[in-house]
């Protein structure tokens, strides 16, 4: 039996789930235990179908992508898009990834929003999201794509103000779903492009035909990546839109390590993988790609270094690696970039759940006295490994895998970006700034997350007396999801062990003829030899060094609770504002869009133009004109005869003539 | 061959009297009279159709009937509506009865 043609099940199990779970929260928002098992239970099954298929593929790897076809979709003259999925080895693996990593978050989930009253709107939301997300990496065509593309969006805009009684948070919620809008604007006018050029917009047509199609190098083919690539800023959080990231922080925390963290925001390193021949026709965008991606990797490393909240440090932290994997598929390194993504959803899922639970315990802590502290503030924390052993010691894993320390899985991934950086500086010197900027934001990252972890686990506990009783280890049905993650967070490296250390490369070759169409266009050269083993060396002391630096810097000084911390001064204070780009682009788009649309849209057009001009002056019109006519309205007979006559004879006189 | 040794004087008199009947209804004010003036118009327009009768057959003779029925059921509607007028105004000058004035 073929299973790969039922990989519509795996998309349909999280629809049901989200049809199901959107009933219940409608008519039965207390039946919970139902909720949980539907709401866990399609994702667990659609990683059970998608595990079939992907060992059925692994068995027979298919030479090109099967295309699942359900229905058409847009028959429109030439344009022809039909409602299709397609399975191949790119696609396989990243929907293991999001049923994997997503029903582990969904178990703990079950645990983590037990006590909330909406908790099974939350899990329709969840399951909606999971739908969306298959739609988007198993689509077969680029509008099919779309259709996850803004679905994904929608949900993370439905989840970041799930608790949308506070402003905040529903302003977070528009806040991503604006950003995202204005990346979207540049997929589509990549859509337009390619359509004009292609005359279809299949993933499969678009790469075959490419290198007939589109001149290397060329205006359109630089044009149509660089569209697509402000997509990706967008949905991934790179620099110039990246902001929308780490307020989207204000959801549920399960949220941020599902979307925000190990799925949604991958979706642009998916798409320029996807699209590896365009980007390796186009040398100009790969070196925007992978520029922006180190700029953003070292910049939001540098504003991690002085967040005090744990999930921004971890908001900033994934708004650095996601600059990694650009970095990755930027120089050419695609299946780099997916390694990196994959482990990347492991240890950063990981680290977000167990923050979870940090920030479960110290809520319930501070709920059980009446105390009013904020439960994500690390200045509030330390010395919790004594209270909640597991959650240390998993977040600890997690920390030495995002490190590079090896043989954590972090370490395999992001060696193997920057190796590639390196050796892409061959060709273009650039790449060797862009490395350089990579170990710099790998010594930044090493040294906030030591920071974090100081904080919040080592030296004396900051909490309060009282407090410290109720601060416990959660309960196994969030703990289980984390053992499992942190497993894949330490053994996820052999997804991809190099041959350095007599590994076959597996994930690379299983991608290959996904990467294929790429190398004819843009090869790149792994460095090997000594040059390897200094790459390698360089980058596991860096992790080491900035592990170092930042527990000793850390442990070595008093932290004041958050309560009476003083005010940050100087490079910290910018540190911590995030270098003012909020308040930048506060001045420069949010208030002249809101002047615009106050003083020129409002009070200009629609009350001068709209209302002043057409309402009332269609009013005025009819006025005047009713006003004269009434005049002929005399009311005497006489002159309704004259009328009559005279409009009698006229017509008299035009039919005899 | 019809007989039209009359044709061209009935048609003049109709003509004069239909004129003389349109000059009534545009000038005079009283409505009883207006209302004998339409009466001479609808006449004249009778008289018209029997002297065309025997160039067009038949039909000419039947419209006579049809005008003369519907004057009649006009007549008796309009007068009651005079009469009405007459009750509530205590007159039937129509430069007094002006209500639907715009």
């Amino acid at each position: 039996m073929n299973l790969t043609h039922v990989v519509w099940l795996v998309v349909a199990l999280p629809l049901a789930g989200f049809l199901v779970n959107g009933g219940l929260a409608l008519w039965r928002p207390r039946a919970k235990s139902a909720v949980s098992v539907v709401g866990a239970g399609v994702l667990l099954a659609a990683f059970a179908v998608a595990a079939a298929i992907f060992l059925e593929l692994l068995a027979q790897p298919p030479a090109a992508p099967v295309i699942v076809r359900l229905w058409s979709w847009l028959p429109v003259d030439r344009l022809q898009v039909d409602l299709a999925f397609q399975v191949d080895q790119l696609s396989i693996v990243m929907v293991l990834v999001v049923t994997g990593v997503g029903s582990l978050i969904h178990l703990f989930s079950v645990g983590y929003m037990r006590e909330d009253p909406g908790y099974a709107r939350y899990f329709a939301y969840l399951n909606l999201f999971v739908v969306f997300m298959l739609v988007l990496v198993l689509g077969s065509s680029f509008p099919v794509m779309f259709i996850g593309w803004e679905g994904v969006g929608l949900c993370s805009y439905l989840l970041i103000g799930f608790w949308f009684s506070d402003k905040v948070n529903a302003d977070a919620g528009k806040k991503a779903f604006i950003m995202n809008r204005i990346g979207d604007c540049g997929f589509l006018v990549a859509m337009f492009f390619l359509w004009r050029a292609f005359g279809t917009l299949d993933f499969t047509a678009v790469t075959a035909r490419a290198g007939e199609v589109l001149t290397p190098g060329g205006a359109i083919v630089t044009a149509i990546t660089l569209f697509l690539f402000l997509g990706c800023t967008g949905k991934s959080a790179q620099i110039p839109l990246y902001t929308w990231l780490p307020d989207a922080m204000a959801g549920p925390t399960p949220v941020s390590a599902l979307i925000h963290a190990a799925t949604m925001v991958t979706a642009g390193v998916y798409l320029v993988a996807r699209t590896n021949v365009l980007f390796a026709m186009a040398p100009v965008s790969s070196l925007v790609v992978a520029g922006i991606g180190a700029l953003t990797a070292l910049f939001a490393a540098t504003i991690g270094l002085r967040q005090y909240d744990i999930k921004k440090v971890l908001a900033y932290s994934t708004v650095s690696q996601l600059g990694y994997m650009f970095l990755g598929v930027g120089t050419g390194a695609y299946a780099s970039g997916i390694f990196h993504l994959a482990t990347h959803s492991f240890f950063k899922a990981l680290l977000f759940l167990g923050s979870g639970s940090v920030i479960h315990a110290m809520h319930q802590a501070y709920h059980a006295t009446h105390s009013h502290e904020d439960a994500q503030d690390m200045r509030n924390m330390g010395g919790l490994k004594q209270y909640m052993p597991v959650t240390f010691w998993l977040m600890l894993i997690a920390t030495l895998a995002i490190a590079g320390i090896p043989p954590f899985a972090g370490f395999f991934s992001k060696d193997e970006i920057l190796a590639a950086a390196f050796a892409r500086g061959a060709d273009s010197p650039l790449y060797y700034l862009y490395y350089a900027m990579g170990v710099v934001a790998a010594l930044l990252t090493a040294f906030y997350m030591a920071r974090l972890m100081a904080m919040t686990f080592l030296g004396p506990n900051r909490t309060g007396e009282q407090e410290r009783a109720h601060l416990h280890d959660a309960p196994w049905i969030m703990t289980g999801p984390l053992v499992v993650l942190g497993v894949l967070s330490a053994v996820g490296g052999a997804l991809n062990l190099p041959r350095l250390v007599g590994g076959h490369a597996a994930l690379e070759r299983w991608l290959e003829p996904v990467m294929e169409p790429a190398r004819q266009f843009s090869h790149l050269i792994m460095p090997e030899g000594s040059t390897e083993y200094l790459l390698v060396g360089a980058a596991v002391a860096i992790g080491v060094l900035g592990l170092w630096l930042g527990f000793r810097s850390t442990l070595g000084q008093r932290i004041p609770t958050a309560h009476d911390a003083p005010p940050d001064t100087g490079l910290a204070l910018v540190l911590n504002r995030k270098y003012y780009v909020d308040e930048l682009y506060d001045a420069l788009v949010v208030r002249p869009v809101e002047w615009l649309s106050r003083v020129v849209l409002w009070r200009g057009v629609d009350q001068g133009v709209v209302d002043g001009a057409a309402v009332n002056g269609a009013a005025v019109v009819s006025r005047l004109l009713g006003g004269s006519l009434r005049l002929l309205q005399t009311g005497q007979v006489g002159v309704y005869v004259v009328l009559f006559l005279v409009g009698a004879i006229w017509i008299l006189r035009a039919v005899i003539r | 061959m019809p007989d039209t040794t009359f044709l061209g004087p009935a048609l003049g008199l109709s003509a004069i009297l239909f004129s003389l009947g349109a000059a009534g209804v545009l000038l005079r004010r009283n409505a009883i009279v207006l209302f004998m003036c339409i009466e001479i118009m609808l006449n004249a327009v009778n008289l018209a159709f029997v002297a065309l009768a025997q160039l067009h057959g038949q039909s000419g003779y039947i419209l006579v009937l049809f005008v003369m029925t519907v004057a009649a059921a006009e007549a008796a509607v309009g007068l009651a509506i005079i009469l009405a007028i007459y009750r509530h105004k205590q007159s039937v000058d129509l430069q007094n009865i002006n209500l639907l004035q715009g």
